[in-house]
C-alpha cells in the first residue's frame, strides 16, 4: 500500500513552464522549415512597408498632413506600427477564433487545464510577425535623427512606454475582437471595423481623421493614444479639437479601459459559448 | 449550348454567394468604417496641399473613395486559393477530365460572385458616401455603358491574375509566398491605397505599366467622369488589351503545366 500513498516521483510541470514548452515547441516547429520561415517575415515585413507607403505617398503630395511634416507623420507611423506588431505577435491568433467555432475545435481547448485565452496565444504563436515589429522599430529610429525632439526625461519615457501601452491598446482590441466572435460567427468581419480599422487610423496623425471618427477612436476605441497624441507632447505641439494634447499621458487609462471591456467581454463570450456537441 | 453551361455555372456561383448573410452585412459595415477612414486621409492631404492634388477636389476624392470601397469585394481583391489547393489535394484531375473548359468554367464562376458582390456590397458603402461626403458622376450618358464595360474587364483581369497566381501551384505546391507577393503588388499598384494619379513619378512609371491599374483605377476613372470621350475608351481599351494578353498567358499556363501534373492515388 505504501506506493499509493507515497508523492509521485516526477514533479509536474508548472505552469509557467507549460507555457514555455508549448511556445518553445511552436518556435521549433516553424523553424523546421526555414525558407518558408524567412519567406513570410520578409512578407510581413514588407506588408508594413506598404502600409507606410500611402503616407510618403500623401506626403509627397502635400506639405503637411493634418498639421503633420514628412517626420513627424513617420514617427506617429513608426511608433503605432511598433505598437501594432507587437500586440499582433501575441494576441493576433484570436483572429481565428470564428474558424475553431465553426470546425468544432474550441472544446479540445476548453476541457485542457489552462485559460482559454492563454491556449489561444500558444497553440499558434507565428514568430513571422516579428518581421513586422522590426520595420516599426526600423521607422521610429530612423525618424528620431530626423524630426527635432527635445530629448528630455519626458520625451524618453514618452518614447519607451508609448510602443508598450501602444501593443496593450491593441492587444485589448483583438481580445474584444475575439470575444465577439463567440456571438456573431459568421459576421467575423464586423470586428475589423475596429480591429484592423483602428489599426489603419492608429497609425495616422490623429487630427487628420473627420471628427466623429476622431472622437471614436480615441473615447471608446482609444487607438489616437497608441502614437498621436503622445507624439504631440514630444512635439511640442497643441491637439485638434477633442484631442488636447496632454491626452498623451493617459495611455495607462486608455489601456485599463479597453482591458476592462475586453475582460468583460471575453468572458460572457466563453460562458455564452456552448458546443455542437460531437 | 455551350454557352447555357456557363451561365449556370455562373448562376449556381451568384446563389451560393448570396446565402452568407450576415458575413455580407458584416463586410459591408467594415468597408465603409475604412471609407470613412480613407475619405479622411485623402480629404486631410487635398486641404493641407491648398484643395486639390492631380485633379482630386473633394467630391472627385469621395467618388474615388466610396466607388473603391464599394467595388474592392466585387472586383475580387481579396485573393482566391481554390484552383492551387484543388492541385494540392489532386482534385484538379477531375476537373481537368470534365466537358468543359478549365479557364472558362472558373472565369464563368467569378462573373457569377461578382454579380451578386458588386450590387450587394457596392450599393451601400455608394449610398452612404452620397449622403454624407458627396459624390461626382460622370456627367456623360457613355459614361454608364462603358462604366459597366470597363467594370467587366476590371473583373475579368481580376480573375485571370489570381488563376494564373493559382497556377503557379502546377510548378510549385506551396504557392503561398506567391499570392503574398501578388497580394503586395497588386494593393499598392492598382490604386486601392491612393490612387495612381497622386504617384510619384517612377511609381506611376511602375504602376502604368503593369496590369493592376486597370483592375481598379480604370473602372473607377471612367465612371466618375475622371476620364471621358476618346480619354475613356483609351482606358477601356487599354483594359481590353491586359485582358487578352492575360487570358491567352493563363492558357498557355495551364497547357504547360498540365503537362508536368501528377497527381498520386486513384
Amino acid at each position: 500500500m505504501a506506493e499509493l500513498v507515497s508523492p509521485p516521483t516526477t514533479d509536474l510541470v508548472t505552469k509557467r513552464e507549460s507555457y514555455a514548452i508549448l511556445l518553445a515547441s511552436r518556435l521549433r516547429a516553424q523553424m523546421t522549415y526555414r525558407s518558408s520561415f524567412w519567406i513570410n517575415t520578409v512578407n510581413s515585413f514588407f506588408t508594413g512597408v506598404l502600409e507606410f507607403v500611402e503616407t510618403y505617398v500623401l506626403l509627397t503630395n502635400t506639405p503637411t498632413l493634418g498639421g503633420l511634416n514628412f517626420a513627424q507623420a513617420s514617427l506617429v507611423f513608426g511608433l503605432a506600427n511598433l505598437g501594432w506588431s507587437i500586440a499582433d505577435l501575441i494576441f493576433g491568433q484570436t483572429d481565428t477564433i470564428p474558424r475553431y467555432i465553426r470546425e468544432g475545435k474550441l472544446e479540445a481547448f476548453l476541457i485542457r487545464p489552462m485559460p482559454l485565452l492563454a491556449q489561444m496565444i500558444t497553440a499558434d504563436f507565428q514568430l513571422r510577425r516579428v518581421g513586422r515589429a522590426f520595420l516599426g522599430l526600423l521607422i521610429a529610429v530612423i525618424v528620431l535623427f530626423w524630426v527635432h525632439l527635445d530629448f528630455n526625461a519626458a520625451t524618453i519615457y514618452l518614447l519607451i512606454t508609448t510602443p508598450l501601452y501602444g501593443a496593450a491598446i491593441y492587444g485589448a482590441l483583438f481580445v474584444l475582437a475575439g470575444g465577439l466572435q463567440f456571438w456573431i460567427v459568421d459576421g467575423s468581419e464586423f470586428t475589423n471595423s475596429f480591429v484592423y480599422g483602428g489599426s489603419y487610423a492608429g497609425h495616422l496623425p490623429g487630427s487628420a481623421l473627420l471628427l466623429p471618427l476622431r472622437v471614436l477612436f480615441t473615447f471608446v476605441f482609444p487607438v489616437t493614444a497608441t502614437a498621436y497624441v503622445p507624439c504631440l507632447i514630444m512635439l511640442g505641439m497643441d491637439g485638434p479639437s477633442w484631442l488636447p494634447a496632454w491626452l498623451g499621458w493617459l495611455p495607462p487609462v486608455f489601456a485599463g479601459w479597453t482591458w476592462l471591456l475586453a475582460a468583460v467581454v471575453w468572458r460572457r463570450g466563453v460562458r455564452h459559448y456552448t458546443g455542437a456537441g460531437g | 449550348m455551350i454557352v447555357r453551361r456557363y451561365l449556370l455555372l455562373a448562376s449556381a456561383e451568384f446563389r451560393r454567394q448570396s446565402t452568407y448573410r450576415l458575413a455580407l452585412a458584416a463586410g459591408i459595415s467594415a468597408n465603409t468604417v475604412f471609407g470613412f477612414i480613407r475619405f479622411s486621409v485623402f480629404y486631410a492631404a487635398l486641404v493641407g496641399a491648398g484643395g486639390t492634388i492631380a485633379g482630386y477636389d473633394r467630391a472627385q476624392a469621395s467618388t474615388y473613395v466610396w466607388l473603391g470601397q464599394g467595388l474592392l469585394a466585387g472586383i475580387g481583391l481579396l485573393g482566391t486559393h481554390e484552383v492551387s489547393e484543388r492541385v494540392q489535394t489532386g482534385e484538379i484531375a477531375i476537373d481537368l477530365s470534365r466537358p468543359i473548359d478549365l479557364q472558362l468554367s472558373y472565369w464563368a464562376r467569378d462573373f457569377g460572385r461578382a454579380a451578386l458582390m458588386i450590387p450587394a456590397r457596392g450599393l451601400l458603402p455608394v449610398i452612404i458616401g452620397a449622403v454624407t461626403t458627396g459624390l461626382a458622376f460622370s456627367s456623360s450618358l457613355w459614361a454608364i455603358p462603358l462604366g459597366l464595360i470597363s467594370l467587366a474587364l476590371a473583373v475579368s483581369i481580376s480573375f485571370l491574375l489570381r488563376y494564373g497566381v493559382n497556377l503557379i501551384s502546377l510548378w510549385t505546391i506551396d504557392v503561398q509566398g506567391y499570392t503574398s507577393l501578388y497580394m503586395l503588388l497588386m494593393s499598392l499598384l492598382s490604386g486601392f491605397y491612393v490612387p495612381v494619379h497622386i504617384f510619384p513619378g517612377w511609381l506611376q512609371v511602375i504602376a502604368t505599366a503593369s496590369p493592376f491599374p486597370s483592375m481598379f483605377q480604370s473602372p473607377i476613372d471612367v465612371m466618375s467622369g475622371r476620364v471621358v470621350g476618346a480619354a475613356a475608351l483609351r482606358v477601356v481599351g487599354v483594359q481590353l488589351v491586359w485582358t487578352i494578353v492575360l487570358a491567352a498567358a493563363t492558357r498557355l499556363m495551364l497547357w504547360r503545366g498540365s503537362s508536368r501534373l501528377v497527381v498520386q492515388g486513384g
